[in-house]
């Protein structure tokens, strides 16, 4: 059924003439007003601003968006320009995409995270085209003196079948910016959509693969120096001395820094900073606590046994269940620290001036980043332009902004343009980490092998609350705890690409699989067993849909012939929701020589309507490459507060010859549509770990995989 | 300070430079060639990789000294409109998520089907296992260098 909408007539957009000819249609895609269309000025031209949340078609038929969202290789500008062109009906040769810098008063949530955008903006983005649209008809009917309904659309084209009649959008473009909006714009049937659910290339394509400079690490100004910042190598220390007389007189080297605890080294290119860098003599003293990996397994064990914890939730009597139970199961599952490691390393752009502040940069927290240079260096926030760069990969990293901050200091210190650029050792070091959790979960069985009880207690190194007490198998579980309890260290944690469950997933998943055989039941039959029970006689909240965990867990099943795998061949199955979307997966493992080798990862999504074809099966396969690379090789160890791992020669990340064949299947459903970023991955751990189980019998009780007995090379 | 006479892209650059810099930030900083990437400085990740004499290899770890006469391309080099079969290929199958890393591969996969026109999908993996994507997008470069391979000039 189509979709209309209701509104405020006040909001309705007028048609505003460009200074050359053609229409401007603003609207606040991101605005939290149910994204009514609202008017921009006819003084805030884009030729004046620059800037903004308009839709505008050219005369020549050009559709220019400006998409608000940090790119980060989720596709948003694609996906996003997909949906407004689809209710626009427009001529996608012709659709043109620009990112927006930032501007928080014609965007909110104009940030990358949390697989959020696409179910932020759905309705937003489909009501400015289908009111775009509109305007068109409007000005074709007029001039034609037909009525409009006799009129339709098509491929950037009015049309009028009775009289053979029909005009482009661009030619319509300057008409249509004096009609006047209805209260209600009809929105497209789903079943008509032409270009939502098609595979759609990305638009970007063309300016990656010449190698136009469109990242951070690429900006270049007149007039700037390049920057490169020791920061201190040990978490828990400070600057105690520097001696910097000879970095100072180094070729190409203009100034030598101290702020904070960083000491800057400012020169005429990077190369040669990054040379003076290593003469710099510093010394450093204790800060706060010096942690090595050791201390943190210690500190599991501490805390697992120890009372302090904080109870996420609680259902029945956990107690009982234990005592009465038939059967025990325990395990502890181990996830280290791990880093981002976006190819493009950190970077920003500052320009502090007496009057004006400039930054450009990657980040998925622009407006963030602005308020935070805002109150470091005391200025006014509207004084403050922020430019939004193409990221390099962000996998959560780009959320802090520390190193924007940086260079802005830098910047106001030194007062030049400066681009500040990280090494890799700097990125894999400077820290920001994956929080390491160790998990330990226990699960009491009745006679009958019903879960009839279940504990899971999560320690982490600065995680926060390291569980997720409210997703599956809560509320399947009559008798359920869920606690956590964290240490506090100075070692610098923050989001990873779906934060906690991307390690939380593998721990449970890989946990209920031990269950399932303890209970001599199949692992897909009793995940389905626990989600009936959370149907029928549910315990607390329920608060994920349980048709689209049993859909996506069917799924995966019948794509990947559970039970009935070829001779050799493996299989383990794992299912998460994260992030709105379902995900299931079964992983195929065969041994090879001896060892494990993953083969094929299948995976069953429900994330609601696919906008890309080309770009969700990206975003799910790729979830799955990099959930696999790091259960399986990822891992950074301290001594005495040093990150031991600093590059690529040490920290291993997966590579084209480890990648298991990937196939991916959307269930059509009817829901709004959700996010992609993150969703795909937290499953792929556990569908390993349960795989690599029944091809070796061995169990992975910690990340990285390959550390583990039957992967390793003795 | 020494000068070099770089042969970019089928043009002469001379450039006043340390000689143990490497031609990654000479590219980069000195002729804003920005196209070549810097992902690690230690070759592991072969997004600084360009042609040397039509062979593919590290800029990070190649000093500007050690070119002398050779004949350098960059991504921005490969071809005059962009449409270098892989350039083809790349857009055709989708390849690029981030995108980073991606003229790093494609300088990888031309220099190999130069030497290998017809590869199968192992040589291909071999011969790009060094590029590290962190978006995990290898299923689609190995299909794209494979449609490279089998386009029609």
């Amino acid at each position: 059924m189509a979709k209309t909408y209701d509104g405020d007539r006040r909001d309705f957009l007028k048609n505003i003439a460009l200074a050359g000819g053609g229409l401007l249609l603003g609207f606040p895609w991101d605005s939290a007003r149910a994204g009514m269309p609202s008017l921009i000025g006819p003084s805030t031209l884009p030729a004046d601003t620059g800037i903004n949340s308009y839709l505008s078609i050219l005369t020549d038929g050009t559709v220019h968006i400006h998409s608000p969202n940090p790119e980060l290789g989720q596709n948003i500008m694609t996906s996003f320009a997909q949906i407004v062109a689809e209710e626009l009906d427009a001529d996608w040769t012709k659709v043109k995409v620009s990112q927006a810098p930032l501007d928080t008063k014609r965007f909110e949530r104009q940030l990358t995270g949390g697989s959020g955008a696409i179910p932020h903006s759905w309705m937003r983005l489909r009501k400015a085209g289908a009111s775009a649209r509109h305007l068109l008809v409007a000005a074709a009917a007029k001039r034609w003196g037909v009525p409009a309904s006799e009129c339709r659309t098509e491929n950037g084209t009015v049309l009028h079948p009775a009289s053979g009649r029909k005009a482009g959008y661009g030619e319509l473009a300057s008409e249509a910016a004096s009609m006047e909006m209805p209260a209600d714009v009809k929105l497209k049937d789903r079943k008509d959509f032409r270009l939502i659910g098609k595979p759609v290339r990305n638009i970007a394509n063309r300016d990656i693969v010449t190698g136009k400079g469109i990242y951070g690490i690429d900006v270049y100004r007149d007039g700037m120096v390049y920057a490169v910042v020791q920061r201190p190598p040990a978490f828990g220390t400070k600057i105690r001395n520097v001696d910097s007389a000879a970095a100072k007189a180094m070729p190409g080297v203009s100034d030598v820094v101290v702020f904070k605890n960083n000491v800057a080294v400012v020169g005429r290119s990077t190369w040669e900073v990054m040379k003076a860098r290593k003469t710099l003599k510093v010394e450093y003293e204790k800060e706060g606590a010096i942690e090595s990996t050791e201390d943190h397994d210690r500190l599991f064990t501490e805390m697992l046994n120890g009372s302090k914890s904080v109870v996420r939730r609680k259902d029945g009597d956990v107690e009982a269940a234990f005592r009465q139970a038939a059967k025990v199961v325990k395990a502890e599952y181990q996830c280290p620290f791990i880093p981002h490691n976006p190819l493009e390393p950190m970077n920003f752009f500052a320009d502090v001036r007496q009057d004006a502040v400039e930054l450009v940069g990657p980040t998925q927290t622009p407006a963030a980043a602005r308020s935070q240079v805002a109150r470091l260096l005391s200025v006014p926030e509207d004084r403050i332009r922020l430019d939004i760069t193409r990221l390099g990969g962000g996998f959560g990293r780009r959320l802090r902004n520390d190193y924007a901050l940086e260079a802005a200091e830098l910047s106001s210190i030194i007062k030049k343009p400066v681009k500040v650029t990280w090494s890799r050792e700097d990125d894999m070091t400077g820290g920001v980490y994956r929080p390491a959790v160790r998990y330990r979960f226990e699960a009491a069985l009745d006679g009958s092998g019903n879960l009839t009880g279940y504990r899971l207690k999560g320690a982490g190194i600065n995680a926060d609350n390291s569980t997720r007490e409210d997703n599956f198998p809560s509320g399947a579980v009559p008798n359920l705890l869920i606690e956590s309890v964290d240490h506090k260290s100075p070692i610098t944690t923050g989001a990873w690409r779906a934060p906690i469950t991307n390690f939380l997933a593998y721990a449970e998943q890989a946990f209920l699989d031990e269950v399932a055989v303890a209970a001599g039941k199949d692992p897909v039959a009793f995940r389905l067993d626990l989600l009936k029970k959370a149907r029928t006689s549910p315990t607390g909240a329920v608060k994920y849909n349980i048709d689209r965990m049993e859909g996506v867990i069917r799924k995966a099943a019948e794509i990947s012939k559970w039970g009935a795998a070829p001779k050799g061949v493996s299989q383990g199955f794992s299912v998460y929701f994260s992030h709105a979307s379902y995900v299931a997966q079964v992983a195929e493992v065969s041994v090879k020589d001896g060892r494990p080798e993953v083969e094929r990862v299948y995976a069953a999504v429900d994330c609601g309507p696919v906008i890309n074809m080309s770009g969700a099966g990206q975003q799910v396969t790729g979830a799955i490459v990099d959930g696999m690379g790091h259960a399986m090789f990822g891992k950074i160890t301290f001594k005495d507060g040093i990150p031991q791992q600093n590059n690529f020669n040490q920290y291993r990340l997966i590579r084209m010859k480890e990648i298991p064949e990937v196939e991916v299947r959307f269930l059509e459903t009817d829901y709004e549509p959700t996010g992609l970023g993150e969703p795909a991955l937290p499953p792929t751990g556990g569908a390993i770990a349960n795989a690599v189980f029944r091809a070796t019998g061995k169990r992975m009780y910690r990340q990285p995989f390959v550390e583990e007995a039957p992967f390793k090379r003795s | 300070m020494p000068v070099y006479n770089l042969q970019v892209n089928g043009r002469s650059y001379k450039v006043e430079v340390e000689a143990d810099t490497p031609v990654l930030w000479v590219l980069r900083d000195h002729l804003r060639l920005v196209g070549t990437k810097y992902g690690c400085g230690v070759g592991q990740c072969g997004a600084c990789t360009v042609h040397l004499d039509g062979n593919a290899v590290r800029s990070c770890l190649l000093p500007v000294s050690s070119v002398k006469q050779s004949k350098l391309t960059t991504i921005e080099g490969l071809s005059t409109e962009g449409d270098h079969p892989l350039q083809k290929a790349w857009d055709e199958v989708d390849v690029p998520q981030c995108g980073y890393c991606q003229a790093g591969q494609i300088m990888t996969a031309a220099a190999f089907l130069k030497r290998n026109p017809k590869p199968t999908a192992e040589q291909v993996e071999s011969a790009m296992h060094g590029n590290l994507c962190r978006c995990g997008a290898y299923h689609r470069i190995r299909e794209a260098v494979l449609a490279a391979s089998q386009a029609k000039p």
